[in-house]
C-alpha cells in the first residue's frame, strides 16, 4: 500500500448554513426588514422581554417573531398575546436554531409586510454562537440573577453578540448584583459592546432600548422608501 | 451539545472531497478556533459516532487548536490573545475586537491513499 498523502482542501464545516444565511440576510435587505436574534440561557426571561418588545414597538412598528423551542409551543402561544404573527419552530433535540430552519419557517411570510423580525433562539448560551442565522443584529439577554461573571463563563456567544441586555432590573436590589462587574464582564469579552439595562416587567429602561431599535431600523432602512 | 452535528458536517465534507478525488481518507485535519463555539472532546468522541458505517469509518481525526489572533490598532501589530475572557492587546492592554484568526472552522487537509 502507498503511503498516505495529505492533501489541502481548506473547507468550512459550516458552509451550507452560511450560504442560506448570507441569501436570507439578502432577502431580508431587500424587503426592508430589520432582523434581530435573541441568544440568552434558559429561564433568564426571553419570552416574557419579547413579548414586551413586540407589544411596545407595535403601535409603530410592523413586527413578527420567530420562536425556536426544543419540545414545546408554549412560548409561541404566550406571545401570541402581544397579536404579532408568532411562528414556532420546534427543534426537537437541536440545541440551537441553524439558517435553514429559519428559511424554511418564513415560506410563508411577506417580509415586504415587516419592519421588524425577531428570532429568539433556543436558549443555550453554547450552540447559537456558531450559525449565522441572517440577522442584523444578535442580541444577547442575561438577567441580574445569573450572576455577573456569566459572560466570561461564555464568551464566545458574548463575543459574538452585537448588544446586550441585562433584564430582571427590578430584581437587582434582592440578589445584590452588582453592576459594574457586569459591565466589566462584557467589556472583557466584548470591547465596546452597547448594555441596556431593564425590566420587562415594570417597564424600567425598556425606552433606551426600543429607542436604539428605532434607530438601528433607520439607519438599515433602504432610501428608496417612502 | 451541537457536536454531533458538527462531527457529521466534517464527515461529510471529508468524505465528498475524498470521492473528488477518487481516494480514501485515513485522517481528517480539522482548523478549531478558540471562538468557533464547539468543544475538543465532544467533538473528538462524536466524530467516532459520525464515521461509523461510512468510508471514513477507522479514520483519525487530527485537530490544530487555532488560537485567537487580533490586530492591535494602538501597535499596529497582531497579537495572539492569551484568553478568550479577555479581547484586549496582551502588549499595551488596548481594548480590541478586531478579530483576523480563531473563528475557524474547517476541514482544512486528508490524509489520502490513492
Amino acid at each position: 500500500m502507498s503511503e498516505p498523502r495529505l492533501v489541502e482542501v481548506r473547507r468550512n464545516v459550516l458552509k451550507q448554513n452560511d450560504v442560506i444565511a448570507r441569501a436570507l440576510r439578502e432577502q431580508f435587505r431587500a424587503a426592508g426588514v430589520f432582523v434581530v436574534s435573541l441568544v440568552s440561557s434558559p429561564g433568564s426571561g426571553k419570552t416574557t422581554f419579547l413579548e414586551k418588545t413586540l407589544t411596545q414597538l407595535q403601535p409603530r412598528y410592523r413586527v413578527a417573531a420567530l420562536v425556536g423551542d426544543l419540545a414545546t409551543e408554549n412560548d409561541a402561544a404566550r406571545l401570541a398575546r402581544s397579536k404579532a404573527p408568532v411562528k414556532q419552530i420546534t427543534t426537537g433535540t437541536l440545541c440551537h436554531l441553524e439558517a435553514a430552519m429559519v428559511q424554511s419557517a418564513l415560506q410563508e411570510w411577506d417580509l415586504h409586510q415587516l419592519d421588524f423580525l425577531f428570532i429568539e433562539n433556543v436558549g443555550n448560551l453554547v450552540c447559537p454562537s456558531s450559525y449565522d442565522l441572517g440577522e442584523n443584529l444578535r442580541l444577547v439577554l442575561m438577567s441580574v440573577t445569573e450572576g455577573e461573571d456569566k459572560p466570561l463563563k461564555y464568551p464566545t456567544i458574548f463575543n459574538s453578540a452585537d448588544v446586550a441586555v441585562i433584564s430582571k432590573n427590578e430584581l437587582a436590589a434582592a440578589v445584590e448584583f452588582d453592576w459594574d462587574a457586569a459591565r466589566t464582564s462584557i467589556q472583557s469579552v466584548r470591547p465596546g459592546m452597547q448594555i441596556f439595562r431593564l425590566s420587562a416587567k415594570t417597564g424600567e429602561g425598556m425606552e433606551a432600548y426600543l429607542n436604539f431599535l428605532s434607530h438601528q431600523f433607520a439607519q438599515q432602512r433602504p432610501v428608496a422608501q417612502v | 451539545m451541537h457536536e454531533l452535528s458538527i462531527a457529521m458536517g466534517i464527515v461529510d465534507a471529508a468524505l465528498d472531497e475524498a470521492q473528488r478525488r477518487g481516494a480514501k481518507a485515513s485522517a481528517v485535519h480539522l482548523r478549531l478556533g478558540a471562538l468557533s463555539g464547539v468543544v475538543k472532546d465532544a467533538l473528538m468522541f462524536s466524530y467516532e459516532v459520525a464515521c461509523q458505517d461510512t468510508a471514513l469509518q477507522g479514520s483519525r481525526l487530527i485537530v490544530e487548536d487555532m488560537p485567537v489572533i487580533v490586530f492591535c490598532a494602538q501597535c499596529q501589530e497582531t497579537r495572539r490573545l492569551e484568553s478568550v475572557q479577555l479581547f484586549q492587546c496582551p502588549e499595551c492592554g488596548t481594548p480590541t475586537m478586531d478579530v483576523r484568526q480563531g473563528r475557524e472552522l474547517e476541514v482544512f487537509a486528508l490524509e489520502v491513499e490513492e
